[in-house]
């Protein structure tokens, strides 16, 4: 069996976004793996282990991204492919680019995370999906795979369903997918040995015409910033006093006393 | 010239959803004069709803109704949705930003090899002119978007948008057969509904979330208590449900949820920056911690320092006097 996860490099969560001559500030920032990205890193790693099968972990990006790619080869993946997204501006270009390498590949189970938490956007695994023919099965917390068929559950809208899907498919992974692993020291060394290979778009066949941008940024800001408040003083009945008041206006209940 | 532009509107409990008629609104403002409006429902029954949409200005309200599209199935609801794509060739398409609607829209776009632009909380202008207002960084940063080609695909999100006012216009009704695709290759085999859980979470007008300051699963207890009291959701902080008090679903901030209620109550939450992330464009907040120094404090119209276990059951009494006081 053969595992593809497909990963992208974010901002730490706990990054704070500055804005310097328009762009977002990117030196002295901690790059992690998106952490939805990571259950499906897991999930692949954790199908490997219990199932003959074969993990090729595939991102999107710079050079840089090779370090997010090192960490997943250091968490069990064995292959790692970097497709170079320098020319790719829009989630329907990275698409493109991932949909022509994954043609050319076999494979039975397609991994990604839900969303990315920088961009936000939740498009690219689902259209590389639509474009290979595949069906897909999005925010999952639970996947099995028996032969060609996966069973997994999703929450949507407060209803949890059980969904089964013939392989090969894609499944986004969810929060409570899994708990992550984090890379042991010996997984660290042998990932240095692991094949990372560079594609580029022509070794895709693909033009820049192909992957022209539909869409284009044109301005970025950031919320206005909230000011500290008010303490409220008194004992804790004084306080609920002026919370139950506070709490009553600003649901549109006032005039209670 | 305007644009045609298609709507998926979206149902749950046989009634149309609030999101739809603010993707409606936003298909009016980007179909511009002379343009057209197309909208499609998709369900296992879609009359009630379809009834609903149909009160609002527009060309027709087509409806897709099988047994086997009662669950939303991204391969199925494609299905039904595609061959209207097909007919209505519209400029634009808009969905909610929902569950459903976030997962439908990727593959309209790929499917018209179109741009999409995601989760949209603002539009601005008319014509070729128009742009998209979205969070990045889970609204710690705003990007505005503009297409640099056609056709659009966009969503919207929930609460941000008016919903449209234009009613009383009796639109036509179309009803459009539908078989499955085959092969089919996804099936919904189980749907249970959560109990305990009926508000959703990203809609809801307020929220009570619980940090690592409630100690333990039953610590929640007294905050779904107020969260029930006013109508609102359980929410929690990345370190509550890390420990296990809660279900991941309740989680709010960068990974997780982003809310943006009208009242934001945090409990022994002490505002980690990917927490803030997911909460900080709540119109009021109101914060509860034992550590004077916490960070949520900064962001808080309201701060009380003090025992949240203390504090929430008092207030949810006093609450609970003065509601009833009211409505004697």
């Amino acid at each position: 069996m053969h595992v593809i996860v497909l990963m992208k490099q974010t901002f730490d969560t706990e990054e704070r976004i500055r804005l310097v001559d328009g762009k977002i500030a990117e030196d002295g920032v901690k790059w992690i793996i998106n952490p939805y990205d990571e259950y499906a890193v897991e999930e692949a790693v954790r199908l490997k282990e219990q199932q003959d099968a074969s993990v090729t972990v595939v991102s999107v990006g710079n050079d840089d991204v090779a370090q997010a790619l090192r960490t997943a080869l250091a968490m069990g993946a064995d292959e790692a492919v970097l497709i170079d997204g320098t020319e790719l501006q829009d989630e329907r270009a990275i698409a493109k680019a991932i949909s022509a390498y994954l043609a050319k590949t076999q494979f039975d189970v397609l991994l990604a995370g839900n969303f990315s938490i920088d961009n936000g956007a939740g498009q690219v695994a689902i259209r590389v999906a639509h474009q290979l023919g595949l069906p897909h099965v999005a925010a999952i917390t639970q996947l099995t795979i028996d032969g060609g068929k996966a069973t997994c559950v999703r929450e949507v809208d407060g209803d949890v369903q059980t969904v089964e899907a013939q392989l090969p498919a894609l499944f986004t992974a969810q929060q409570g997918l899994n708990e992550p692993r984090y890379p042991s020291l010996p997984g660290i060394m042998k990932a240095k040995k692991k094949p990372l290979t560079n594609v580029t778009l022509a070794d895709l066949g693909l033009s820049p015409d192909d992957v022209a941008p539909r869409v284009a940024r044109t301005d970025l800001s950031l919320p206005p910033k909230r000011q500290a408040g008010q303490r409220l003083s008194g004992d804790v009945e004084a306080q609920a006093e002026q919370l139950a008041d506070i709490i009553l206006q600003a649901t549109g209940q006032a005039g209670a006393r | 010239m305007g644009k045609t532009v298609l709507v998926i509107a979206e149902q749950k409990d046989q009634k149309l959803r609030q999101v739809s008629l603010e993707a409606l609104a936003a298909a009016r403002q980007l179909a511009g004069d002379g343009g057209n409006i197309v909208s499609v429902l998709v369900g296992g029954h879609v009359d009630a709803a379809a009834e609903q949409l149909a009160d609002h200005d527009q060309s027709q309200v087509v409806c897709v109704a099988a047994d086997t599209l009662a669950s939303y199935d991204a391969e199925r609801y494609f299905a039904a949705v595609q061959p209207v794509v097909d007919e209505v060739k519209p400029d634009v398409v808009i969905l909610g930003h929902t569950a459903s609607g976030r997962d439908l829209a990727p593959k309209i776009a790929c499917h018209l090899d179109a741009g999409q632009v995601s989760d949209v909380v603002a539009i601005e202008g008319t014509g070729a002119e128009v742009t998209f207002k979205r969070p990045i960084y889970a609204g710690k940063a705003f990007e505005t978007k503009r297409f640099l080609a056609g056709p659009w695909v966009v969503t919207i999100r929930p609460n941000n948008l008016q919903a449209d006012a234009k009613t009383g216009a009796a639109a036509p009704i179309v009803k459009r057969p539908y078989a499955d695709p085959a092969p089919i290759r996804t099936q919904v085999v189980n749907v249970q509904s959560k109990s305990g859980d009926t508000r959703d979470l990203t809609e809801a007008k307020v929220v009570v979330s619980g940090g690592r300051g409630v100690r333990s699963a039953e610590g929640f207890a007294p905050l779904a208590e107020l969260a029930e009291l006013l109508d609102g959701a359980l929410g929690a902080s990345r370190a509550a449900c890390d420990a296990g008090y809660c279900d991941y679903s309740l989680q709010i901030g960068q990974t997780g949820k982003v809310v943006t209620p009208d009242v934001y109550i945090a409990c022994g939450i002490s505002g980690a920056i990917q927490h803030l992330a997911g909460m900080s464009q709540s119109k009021l907040i109101i914060a509860i911690n034992k550590d004077g120094e916490a960070p949520i404090f900064d962001i808080a119209d309201y701060g009380v320092v003090g025992d949240l276990f203390e504090i929430i059951p008092k207030l949810t009494a006093k609450l609970r006097e003065k509601i009833a006081a009211v409505r004697s």
